[in-house]
């Protein structure tokens, strides 16, 4: 589904992506660890499209289309989606606005016809109540006051209304307490299905106790170091990110 | 980056959607400007003598006057000799009497502009004094108003039938001498409209009148009148259009609201002047005095503006509260694209005991454009108890443009409550790129963001006209994104 050849990818002049090489399948779940700094966020918004990061060089192509000439609101209308690590908050936009805009420019480009509000509303109503979400979000601003796991809960709701191929999660799990962290483990799980594939980008192994990859790696440095199964990430806790840089040096 | 400026490049050259010219022959006095052609205006509307004095001592009092230059504006000095003061429709014989009489191409006029009159009125409601260049040319619903008492006329029509009134408040609230704009307004004005809502009457539908101006080299000089009487009640919106030409047009109106005991006035304005071209070429001089006077206790008067079009607006909506307990409201929207310049505000004079204010002003500046709020907050030794709050938020949309705030306050009195918020931001690259993620265009998410921005002051305005000005607002700011 998406297959990542030696991307390279830089920004105000700093090379971050130092040649990723990565291919996901549809039906798995792939999980992104690494340190802080280590071009873990920027392979996110790379992929996503945005236009702050010059590409240097490699290839990425998503169901056998070259992802990297299309533009950010193609790749979403493709079924791509970011789950943002920092939701932006736009006041004044209604939250339910926005998503049926989304869902509507989604279904415009696979040729469908816009989504009927009735339904659309019993829809979203459905699954606020899945992500534990209360009915003041209805009639609120995008993300206006929310707080951090709010913001997060918020993004997993939009993918699950969107129903991306590829879910792209950034750090989704930070901030959140435990209770929260299985609401947005739970909705992400839900969305598991042999036709769409996960990226988790993460720091801690904490989320895939609830989410289980079928395959983790390492980037450090701008490069996958390492890959594995799921034991990885459980080694990955015990020993630190040094072991596997280390192993690099070394 | 670059195939995104190109698009924005491909976006902003969308052309003025108003700018036809209706060939209608008109009745056209030659370009020029003394006694002779005041005298000549207040002839051909056959106006009483009063009328002719009042406008001769505002052409003598104007003579003594310069034109201001405090605004943060730039212009090309006007040349107030090659204007032409009175334009009208050329009419056979009497001044139609219903729609079926008005000339086809004027209706097909307002057609393009997307009012057809039968429709609008007969769908909405809505009363239109349709203002086509000078003279009023059709007026609907007037039955339906007359059976409520309330007089909603052309200025012309209201001299004639309702003198008293006329000779009454006219000047009451903008006195001739007040600017050099309103003194020029006072000796040269052609028409316009007038409204008289009597004691207890809740005007049964919203008014609203539709401006245009249509004969090339022609000031419109265009006058409101609106009262409402002792625990009256009125909505009214006002909305402008120009057609395209390369000279600028100088459009100076004077709008005066008196609110009695207990009354309320809204007065709702949507303006899309033509701007001038993406060079600055052209547009519309906008230099407009509103004013509004609470002269009754518990009255209150609240404008609502949303001004996209114009090269240059110079416009302060202004409320004077001298009944006790009286409200002023200022709800403003002002968009800058290209090389429009928008010097706008308000002014809260607070005479009266316990009296309150409320400015919201949304500012958004993209292209070139110089965009700034100039307000005025007095409070009078008189003004016990007195409360303004005022917020100012300005949105910057690219490098190029620019946003100022000027908010002056005046207290003299201890007890007063004046609070002022402001607020500058970017239109965020984080918020458009949020929304592109989410598979929206990226003239759909600057339309929504910037709404976002401005619902606080859209919900001010009649339903109808909400959408409208929505609509309004992504046109002026289609690919504006920096």
């Amino acid at each position: 589904m998406l297959k990542i050849t030696d991307l390279r990818a830089r920004v105000a002049g700093r090379d971050i992506l130092k040649g990723v090489n990565l291919e996901v399948n549809a039906g798995e779940v792939h999980a992104i660890m690494g340190p802080n700094g280590s071009g873990k966020s920027t392979l996110a918004q790379v992929l996503a499209g945005r236009e702050d990061y010059e590409i240097t060089g490699g290839s990425v192509t998503f169901e056998g289309r070259d992802l990297l000439a299309l533009r950010a609101e193609e790749r979403a209308r493709a079924g791509l989606f970011l789950g943002f690590q920092y939701p932006v908050e736009i006041p004044g936009v209604n939250n339910v606005y926005l998503l049926k805009a989304a869902l509507n420019a989604k279904r415009k480009a696979a040729g469908e016809s816009e989504v009927d509000a009735y339904e659309f509303l019993a829809l979203i109503k459905q699954k606020m109540k899945f992500m534990h979400m209360s009915e003041s979000f209805l009639t609120r601003g995008v993300n206006e006051g929310f707080s951090g796991g709010e913001k997060k809960r918020n993004e997993v709701l939009q993918m699950l209304v969107l129903e991306p191929k590829l879910a792209i999660l950034d750090e989704t799990d930070s901030g959140l307490d435990i209770d929260a962290l299985k609401v947005v483990s739970n909705g992400v799980n839900s969305l598991r299905d042999p036709q769409r594939a996960v990226v988790l980008v993460t720091h801690y192994q904490r989320l895939l106790d609830y989410i289980e990859p079928d395959r983790v790696h390492v980037l450090s440095g701008g490069r996958i170091l390492k890959s594995g199964d799921k034991s990885l990430a459980k080694e990955l806790e015990r020993r630190g990110y040094d072991w596997v840089a280390g192993a690099e040096v070394a | 980056m670059s195939s995104k400026s190109e698009e924005v490049v491909a976006l902003l050259s969308q052309k003025y959607r108003h700018g036809f010219v209706t060939d209608i022959e008109s009745d056209s006095l030659p370009p020029g400007l003394d006694e002779g052609v005041v005298t000549a205006i207040s002839r051909k509307k056959n106006e009483p003598p009063f009328l002719l004095d009042w406008r001769l001592k505002a052409f003598r009092h104007w003579q003594t006057m310069r034109e201001p230059t405090w605004a943060h504006v730039h212009y090309k000095p006007i040349d107030y000799q090659d204007i032409s003061y009175y334009s009208a429709p050329r009419a056979p014989a009497n001044a139609p009497k219903s729609l079926d009489e008005v000339d086809p191409k004027l209706l097909a006029t307002y057609a393009k502009l997307g009012i057809p009159l039968h429709e609008r009125a007969r769908l909405a409601g809505v009363a239109v004094d349709a203002v086509f260049d000078s003279v009023s040319v059709a007026t609907t619903f007037k039955e339906k108003l007359g059976k409520a008492g309330v007089i909603f006329c052309s200025f012309s029509d209201a001299v004639r039938d309702h003198p008293a009134l006329i000779e009454r408040y006219l000047g009451s609230v903008v006195p001739p001498g007040d600017n050099y704009f309103a003194a020029l307004n006072s000796a040269v004005f052609s028409d316009g409209s007038f409204v008289y809502v009597p004691p207890g009457v809740r005007c049964p539908m919203e008014l609203s009148t539709y401006f245009r101006i249509n004969a090339a080299k022609t000031g419109q000089f265009e006058r409101t009148l609106i009262i409402a009487a002792e625990g009256a009640t009125v909505s009214y919106l006002e909305g402008c259009t120009a057609p395209m030409r390369d000279e600028n047009q100088l459009h100076a109106a004077v709008v005066e609201l008196v609110a009695l005991d207990d009354a309320r006035i809204k007065y709702s304005t949507v303006q899309n002047w033509y701007p001038g071209d993406e060079n600055g070429l052209g547009g519309i001089y906008n230099f407009v005095t509103k004013r509004g006077e609470c002269r009754g206790r518990n009255s209150k008067i609240s404008w609502t503006q949303v001004e996209t079009g114009s090269a240059i607006t110079w416009k302060y909506p202004s409320c004077v509260l001298r009944g006790e307990n009286s409200i002023g409201e200022f709800y403003s929207v002002a968009v800058a694209n290209n090389y429009q310049q928008a010097d706008t505000g308000t002014k809260m004079i607070h005479i009266g005991r316990n009296t309150k204010s409320t400015i919201v002003s949304k500012g958004i500046s993209a292209g070139h454009a110089e965009n700034t709020y100039r307000g005025l907050v007095k409070i009078l030794p008189s003004a016990a108890g007195a409360r303004n709050f005022t917020q100012c938020d300005s949105l910057l949309m690219g490098p190029l443009c620019a946003a100022h705030t000027f908010p002056y306050m005046e207290v003299k009195n201890p007890t007063a409550t004046v609070e002022h918020e402001a607020s500058t931001s970017k239109i965020g690259e984080d918020q458009l790129f949020y929304c592109l993620q989410r598979g929206i265009s990226a003239e759909d998410a600057v339309n929504m963001i910037v709404s976002g921005f401005c619902k606080v002051v859209f919900k001010e305005l009649p339903m109808e006209f909400a959408v409208e000005a929505q609509n309004l607002l992504s046109v002026s700011l289609e690919g504006a994104v920096g």
